[in-house]
């Protein structure tokens, strides 16, 4: 295994994390949101590269395609259908989840070191990488308002858990690596109709007006 | 029988609904395929074929005691279902028709899942794919009670992915192969890496328990149930929530084997006890009888939860009221959405007279709020006494006074709503909009039906059917 380009990667997404955190365009959300998903669709390719063959070819492809084109392409409808550009008012600021994002990811690296890891994985970044991202998605969360930058969130967070799978990229059946793949496209597809008809409903994407149903 | 017909039979179904052209005819395609289900369920339950140890799928006593509930279920909804699409004939039902079909067979996938990713796979596409059937009203209301089923059952569900993959890396750090079969993590038992097991136990209780509707992490469940038509939600609390139960209680088993039974026993009674106390809680403060119909499922699986916590006893009691609860709760939901379409109105600040302008459907509402509220001799009231019975047996005195306090409490929140909108005079609103809504049997007849089976299964619970109970106690809780 090639640890330092894995590693490079993994620093690179881990870096895109703050991007995000930080970015309040929406454009430039979306595109740390799709380079990272990019970055993520190399690494199996990285680590499997003894054994080369098609279908880890073809996952990696479909995840490259799906998180770097095709979902980032439909945000960014959605995103001129609504006509915002930017996260105005976020629950949480720029600063204070930035600062958070970071701590987080200090804290990944050390609650990482905690866990027991192979002796193959104690090297890689892959443990503390899904920690921080998936530190991060919950953030954008529960701090953004928009649902673009909500389903961003999610985004991220999935990218996290993506990472963690990469650990077990050796024991688990392809056949369950493309089911999880295709449920989680299919799942983006329909988050992403779903803001398209609260567009239309509400005439807006931002989630404070969706305060009808409550106690 | 392959078991594997199970999955088949309603995908294809599916499939037939979604070229199908006509609009008025195919909502018919869902009693035929469910009662088709049914028969094959039950084909199967008497004659249960032998599961491989190593197969990723198959009817196993756990599928076997609690698969059949759901399909039975499916079929009295879908046979509602032919009068509600009639009466909302404006409406295309393509998707709904198909989808409905699609979530029956994927029901069944996750229900005989033997392997965790294979669970997971069914448990999302199942979350995806009652997504349109949440919005059919279209409303903006509706809308919005699917964001947030989106936002918070994904985060959930993707929550249960991390837990699998945690549970896979406990494997592979003992030196296991990382195989995700029950059966093998099972057998790798106590060989599996503590810490990430614990660390899985939290994600996957998380993550399911988001998906069963646990408190806190039921946000999502009274929006859903209140703004879905009342099919979806029978179905949703009756089929999808049963799903999630059963990934709990096998993954329960590869805690245990791993020697940490105790923290996951304790973690679920906790959970259970608190969901049953937020349920209660916010059961008197609602006013909206369809969300009432929400917290009530909460409640009850917080029962299931608590029951499972309780070993053996316990998780014949739960499986008991898998089936008790599920149907008393779909006639309840059926009759409800009888009533929120004459009333026009889900608010007991709209609502009331009931009796007068629906009597059958008010009938079948007071009494399936009775029977759900355990009064005997209906099914949850035999169910509830079996786990009440597993908790002091096992020496948990307090667990079972909160138990009982909160069922007292979620009673006197179920009678408040529920008397507030069936008796007293009917607005003269109320009173225009009840005449457009017939009480024909197509909408009388499935619920009545569910409360019979619920007085079967009280008065008569079948031998065979405690029996398949057992066998899954005999199952995950082998005796050392």
């Amino acid at each position: 295994m090639s640890g330092g380009t894995l590693n490079l990667l993994i620093g690179l997404a881990m870096g895109l994390n703050l991007l995000a955190l930080g970015s309040s365009r929406l454009p430039s959300l979306i595109r740390a949101m799709s380079l990272q998903g990019v970055v993520l669709g190399l690494m199996p390719l990285l680590m499997e590269h003894e054994t080369l063959d098609w279908r880890v070819f073809a996952v990696a492809l479909a995840t490259m395609v799906g998180k770097g084109v095709i979902i980032p392409g439909l945000l960014r409808r959605a995103m001129r259908a609504a006509n915002i550009e930017r996260e105005i008012q976020p629950f949480l600021g720029y600063v204070p989840s930035l600062l958070l994002g970071a701590g987080g990811t200090i804290a990944a690296v050390a609650l990482a070191r905690a866990l027991p890891l192979l002796p193959e994985h104690t090297g890689t970044l892959l443990v503390p990488g899904a920690i921080a991202s998936i530190l991060t998605g919950f953030i954008l969360l529960i701090g953004r308002v928009k649902a673009i930058s909500q389903v961003c969130g999610y985004l991220i967070l999935e990218n996290g858990i993506y990472l963690f799978g990469l650990l077990l990229i050796h024991s688990t059946p392809l056949l369950v690596e493309s089911g999880i793949l295709l449920d989680v496209t299919v799942g983006v597809f329909v988050i992403g109709i779903i803001v398209d008809r609260i567009q239309r409903a509400f005439d807006s994407l931002d989630t404070r007006k969706l305060t009808t149903l409550r106690e | 029988m392959n078991p594997l017909v199970l999955i088949i039979v309603p995908l294809v179904g599916a499939g037939i609904a979604a070229v199908w052209p006509s609009n008025r005819t195919r909502p018919w395609l869902l009693p035929v395929f469910g009662l088709l289900h049914v028969v094959l369920a039950f084909l199967l339950f008497i004659n249960s074929p032998v599961v491989a140890p190593g197969a990723w799928l198959g009817f196993d006593p756990l599928a076997r005691a609690v698969l059949p509930a759901v399909s039975l279920l499916f079929l009295v909804c879908a046979a509602y279902g032919v009068s509600y699409l009639r009466i909302r004939s404006e409406r295309p039902n393509r998707v709904f028709v198909a989808l409905l079909l699609t979530i029956l067979g994927l029901l069944s996938a996750g229900h005989q899942a033997r392997h965790l990713g294979l669970l997971w796979i069914a448990t999302e596409a199942v979350t995806l794919a009652a997504v349109p059937l949440l919005h059919f009203n279209g409303t903006p209301r509706a809308f919005e009670a699917t964001w947030k089923y989106l936002l918070v059952g994904g985060t959930g569900i993707a929550l249960s992915l991390l837990g699998s993959f945690c549970l896979g890396y406990a494997s592979l750090h003992g030196g296991g192969k990382g195989d995700l079969t029950f059966a093998a993590l099972t057998a790798q038992g106590a060989g599996l890496s503590r810490p990430w097991v614990l660390t899985a136990w939290v994600l996957l209780l998380v993550g399911y328990g988001t998906k069963m509707g646990l408190a806190p992490m039921h946000t999502w469940k009274p929006d859903a149930y209140g703004e879905a038509p009342s099919i979806v939600g029978a179905v949703l609390a009756g089929g999808v929530t049963t799903v999630a139960f059963t990934a709990i209680l096998r993954v329960r088993a590869v805690i245990a084997a791993a020697g940490e039974g105790h923290i996951a026993d304790r973690t679920l009674l906790v959970i259970g006890l608190f969901s049953m106390l937020v349920a209660a809680l916010f059961l008197l403060g609602t006013r909206d009888f369809k969300r009432m119909l929400a917290y009530s499922s909460v409640e009850h699986m917080g029962i299931l939860s608590i029951g499972a916590a309780l070993g053996g006893a316990g998780v014949a009691a739960a499986l008991f009221h898998v089936w008790s609860n599920g149907l008393t709760k779909g006639a309840l939901f059926l009759s409800a959405g009888n009533i929120r379409r004459a009333a026009g109105s889900p608010s007991m600040d709209d609502v009331r007279g009931m009796s007068v302008l629906t009597p059958r459907s008010a009938a079948i509402f007071v009494t399936g709020m009775f029977a759900v509220t355990a009064l005997p001799p209906f099914g949850p009231f035999f169910s509830e006494l079996q786990v009440v019975r597993a908790a002091l047996a096992s020496g948990h005195g307090i667990a079972t006074a909160m138990f009982l306090g909160c069922l007292l409490l979620a009673f006197f929140g179920l009678t408040r709503v529920v008397f507030g909108i069936v008796d007293g005079r009917p607005r003269p609103t109320t009173r225009r909009n009840a005449q457009r809504f017939v009480e024909t049997a197509g909408v009388i007849v499935p619920p009545l039906v569910l409360l019979v089976l619920s007085l079967w299964l009280g008065l008569f619970t079948p031998t065979i059917l405690r029996e398949a109970w057992l066998a899954v106690v005999a199952q995950l809780f082998p005796t050392p």
